[in-house]
């Protein structure tokens, strides 16, 4: 033996095996395992899956009763037929998995706050912040009490043991790409799972309020009440409600009091503080349009229900299209991965949809302990006991971390002193939110599923709690009805739009909404019902909605304008009118802008961006530079009035909003914020304003058409992004017009995450596309087919067959049989 | 042609091997070490067929994936990496890593017995 060099050689081996074999640090994550990934038998390789990869396959399962067969079409889209709705909920956890296994996982991971497991320490502040808001706690709450309703909990059962029954079948070659990316395994799954991703939805949809609260706070601190009211007013001059003005409301029968010291501790002179920023801050646009039409305004004269709900734009793709037959029903729609049933979709009788209600159901309490401890509060003038909550938050390559918090009877103690920053140092911001308190998990939609008529749809949402939604229902028997519902609380005004004194039971909730009393309208006179998460009532609705700026203004009074005219309609116009983009808010904000400008003071140049303005019509087209220019101008008026007023605070604060903006431009021409009180021998008027902001976005327009990116999707620059933010595995530059108050509400990373248009005629006629595709694989042809059909305004007619049918389809390419085994 | 036979058997035993997924992917280590003790050559030229064998290999499985897949997934990766999107540059770096692993491997295999 040459011994030297053997040793050599050794070493060198191993050293490169070694390296090969870690994780190196790469920007502000961690490099695959080089060797592990690239090699063509276990790593990245195997998951290039062929293009013309067969889906069929027979397979003999334990855990299922009968004999399930899954029809898959050219879409990917499975058609399952099962003798029995667990059978069918099994295969359903099945397919979600084989599809979609590390999307589903992974979103667990976020909404438990696990991610510091995965990606190590970088995160750790996020999943604080979930297990402080009391994501895991919420989840376990909603479990306990749907675990005593024994077919929920068959359900979830069933949908687990069919995720786990795939999990089994994966050879460790075949687990998903990103797994391998970002070396972990998958593990099993469990019932709690689901529940914690139905936090995450609730979180998504109703947490805002745990940062708006905080800056809201901040921001009426920082202006003094009386010029707060003016900036985030509680009145909406444009308003086109849900329910229509002018019905009359039921006398209440909770009538909330006002604490009597209101005035001196909550409005005006509390010194609650804080710029705790939320790590992810639920998007102010997660809202959504739905509406349906009644057969006397369609062609057909049957119903039409159409609903694109507005969520961030991700892939893999929130949303699974499926299939459900079973003797009980049979189901078609979009489906959560991570959840059994259809949550968005329609059956044989009736078709149904959601928007969010966007009502403030989250507060902030500011709790006395007695000490550091976090043993005894102050409440209604004893100490009382808090419980202690530890969490384990696991880290990868450190020891564990062991999460304390406080529990009181607002709830979780979410900020304290080892979760602040500067401005909260010292205090203790307990949170009270109807997601963490035990909810009613997937009843309503399990119900919405095998619901037959109006009757069924109001016992299936009647117990819907968190997130509250607006829930449109359409049928075949020619009933339309929108209800607003969920658990939401009966306040005074303003209670919970900033940080409530915790010291005693009076600014405490004082109860709950009771559902009779939730806005709703069945077969309206008008002939149909539609929601955009405006506020759903006008002012003489019996109880305080939460703060106006919560709910967006625009899109509801376009949809509602549109409606109100259209006759003989058909599922092309309703497509036409889901795609539209026309902006109703520049319609009001552009004459307002047109009347002040002075165009003798404007070089030829920001008179020619004026004079597109002025023959733009309104759309917010791919190809509209008006729509840039407009947009452009609006941003800098905005900072041209309210910039000086905040630039001395010292916390995040909450700007105001476009519509309060030009509420007041209509009302007055004299607007006190006009002034830019920096400069101390001037006092600005609006004229002065809408003139600079004319020339500064002028000279910023300038440079994008220097660039050749005037036009308005160029400016818009829509993306869909993987849930990991990997560039090179998302769809970026999509060519999409739209904006936040078109119907199209497509912004940037955020936009109709799914439409569908059902036509309630004998034979169902329905479409549906989202921005994704039905393989959650980045290496299969199905990961992102749909997105230029979506961005394009092309809709899929939606295959609802019976088994019959779909044995003999020329659309259906691949076949799955489960048979218990 | 001692080193034609090393590079197929260094080629054939990782490619077995490989099958075991539940094994290590580093593993045709060991089967190139063997084939390097067994079939005893120059240390340049062991070097030379471990690393070939396995550079084939690894080149062949990547280009039969990528062919059949349309390259989709190796564009995304070699845009990931970063390698400007190139896959040829993905497909060869891959074999290159497996084939240098495989030739260090077989050098120490070479080594463990006396020069002939």
């Amino acid at each position: 033996m040459r011994i030297v060099p053997f040793l050599l050689s050794s070493i060198a081996t191993a050293a490169l095996v070694i390296g090969l074999n870690t994780q190196l640090p790469l920007g502000g994550s961690k490099s695959p395992r080089l060797g592990y990934f690239l090699s063509p038998q276990q790593g990245f390789w195997q998951n290039a899956e062929a293009t013309n990869q067969s889906y069929s396959e027979n397979l003999n399962i334990k855990g299922i009763k009968s004999k399930v067969d899954v029809f898959i079409d050219e879409r990917l889209v499975p058609h399952i037929y099962a003798e029995n709705d667990l059978d069918a909920y099994y295969v359903q956890g099945f397919l979600h998995a084989k599809f979609r296994l590390w999307q589903m996982e992974f979103q667990t991971y976020v909404a438990g706050g696990r991610l510091s497991e995965i990606l190590g320490e970088e995160r750790l502040p996020i999943d604080r912040f979930f297990r402080r808001i009391g994501m895991v706690y919420g989840a376990e709450q909603t479990m306990e009490r749907m675990n005593k309703d024994p077919l929920m909990k068959a359900t979830v059962d069933a949908y687990a043991d069919g995720v786990n029954a795939y999990i089994k079948t994966l050879k460790p070659e075949q687990i998903p790409f990103e797994y391998k990316l970002l070396d972990y395994q998958p593990e099993q799954w469990t019932p709690v799972k689901t529940y914690l991703f139905l936090m995450f939805m609730s979180y998504d949809l109703t947490a805002r309020g745990a940062t708006t609260d905080l800056k809201m706070t901040n921001t009426k601190n920082y202006l003094g009440y009386e010029a707060f009211e003016k900036l985030f007013p509680n009145i909406q001059d444009s308003l086109d409600p849900i329910i229509p003005k002018s019905t009359i409301f039921a006398k209440p029968s909770l009538n909330p009091i006002i604490p009597k010291d209101i005035d001196s501790i909550y409005l005006n002179k509390t010194n609650n503080s804080s710029e705790a920023i939320a790590p992810l801050i639920p998007n102010k646009n997660n809202g959504s349009n739905n509406w349906a039409v009644a057969g006397s305004k369609t062609a057909s004269g049957k119903p039409i229900l159409c609903n694109d709900p507005h969520l961030g734009l991700n892939l893999p793709s929130l949303w699974y299209e499926v299939q459900i037959n079973t003797p009980t029903h049979n189901t078609y729609g979009a489906s959560f991965p991570g959840s059994p049933a259809v949550i968005i979709g329609f059956n044989d009788s009736i078709a149904w949809g959601v928007t969010n209600a966007t009502r403030d159901v989250i507060d902030y309490y500011d709790i006395k302990f007695k000490d550091s401890t976090m043993d005894e509060y102050w409440y209604n003038g004893e100490w009382k006991k808090a419980t202690h909550r530890i969490e384990t938050i696991k880290i990868k390559g450190k020891p564990n971390l062991e999460e304390l918090i406080a529990v009181t009877n607002f709830g979780p103690v979410m900020y304290d002193r080892s979760f602040k920053n500067a401005s909260t140092e010292g205090k203790y911001l307990a949170i009270k939110w109807t997601a963490n308190t035990a909810g009613n998990g997937l009843q309503t939609f399990y119900q919405l599923n095998l619901a037959k008529n109006i009757t069924d749809y109001q016992n299936a949402i009647d117990t819907w709690t968190c997130p509250g939604q607006n829930f449109v229902f359409a049928s075949k028997s020619g009933d339309i009805a929108i209800k607003q519902q969920g658990a939401f609380i009966a306040r005074w005004k303003r209670q919970g739009d900033f940080i409530m004194p915790g010291t005693d039971s009076s600014y405490d909730w004082q109860g709950i909404i009771p559902n009779n009393e939730n806005p709703m309208i069945v077969n309206p006179a008008r002939a149909f019902v539609s929601s955009a998460n405006q506020m759903p009532t006008d002012s003489t609705y019996p109880y305080y909605l939460g703060a106006a700026t919560n709910f967006p203004l625009f899109r509801g009074i376009i949809i509602n304008r549109k409606l109100a005219v259209m006759n003989g309609i058909t599922a092309k116009d309703m497509q036409q009118m889901q795609m539209d983009n026309y902006n109703v808010f520049a319609e009001m904000a552009r004459p307002v802008l047109l009347k002040y400008i002075d165009e003798k003071l404007l070089n030829v140049n920001e008179q020619r961006y004026v004079s597109i303005l002025k023959k733009w019509n309104l759309k917010q087209d791919i190809a509209e530079q008006g729509a840039t220019i407009f947009n452009a101008i609006w941003d800098s008026l905005s900072q041209e009035v309210f910039q000086d007023d905040f630039q001395k605070a010292k916390q995040p604060i909450s700007w105001p909003d476009e519509a309060t903006l030009l509420q007041s431009l209509l009302r007055d021409s004299v607007y006190a914020f006009a002034d830019n009180i920096n400069t101390k021998n001037k006092v600005e008027t609006i004229q002065d304003d809408i003139l600079l902001a004319v020339k500064k976005a002028a000279a910023h327009l300038q440079q994008l058409e220097k660039a050749d990116k005037l036009n308005w999707a160029d400016v818009k620059d829509t993306r869909v992004n993987h849930l990991l933010k990997i560039p090179a595995l998302s769809r970026l530059h999509v060519s999409i017009g739209g904006g936040k108050n078109c119907i199209n509400a497509t912004t940037d990373i955020h936009g109709p995450s799914w439409r569908m248009i059902v036509h309630l005629t004998d034979e169902i006629e329905a479409y549906g596309i989202y921005p994704g595709g039905q393989n959650g694989n980045p290496g299969s042809r199905f990961y992102d087919n749909f997105i230029d059909s979506w961005a394009a305004g092309i809709y899929y007619r939606l295959l609802f067959l019976s088994k019959q049918a779909a044995e003999k389809h020329e659309k259906i390419k691949w076949h799955i049989t489960f048979i218990n085994g | 042609m001692k080193i034609t036979t090393a590079i197929f058997l260094t080629g054939f035993l990782a490619f077995a091997i490989g099958l075991f997924t539940i094994l290590p992917w580093w593993s045709f280590v060991f089967t190139s070490f063997v084939v390097a003790v067994a079939i005893h050559q120059k240390p340049i030229l062991a070097f030379l067929a471990g690393f070939i064998g396995v550079l084939i290999l690894w080149v062949l499985i990547a280009v039969i994936k990528d062919t059949a897949n349309e390259h989709i997934l190796s564009t995304k990766v070699a845009h990931l990496l970063p390698l400007g999107g190139s896959y040829w540059l993905l497909i060869f770096i891959t074999g290159l890593i497996g084939g240098l692993v495989s030739g260090l491997a077989a050098t120490a295999g070479c080594n463990l017995r006396k020069t002939s």
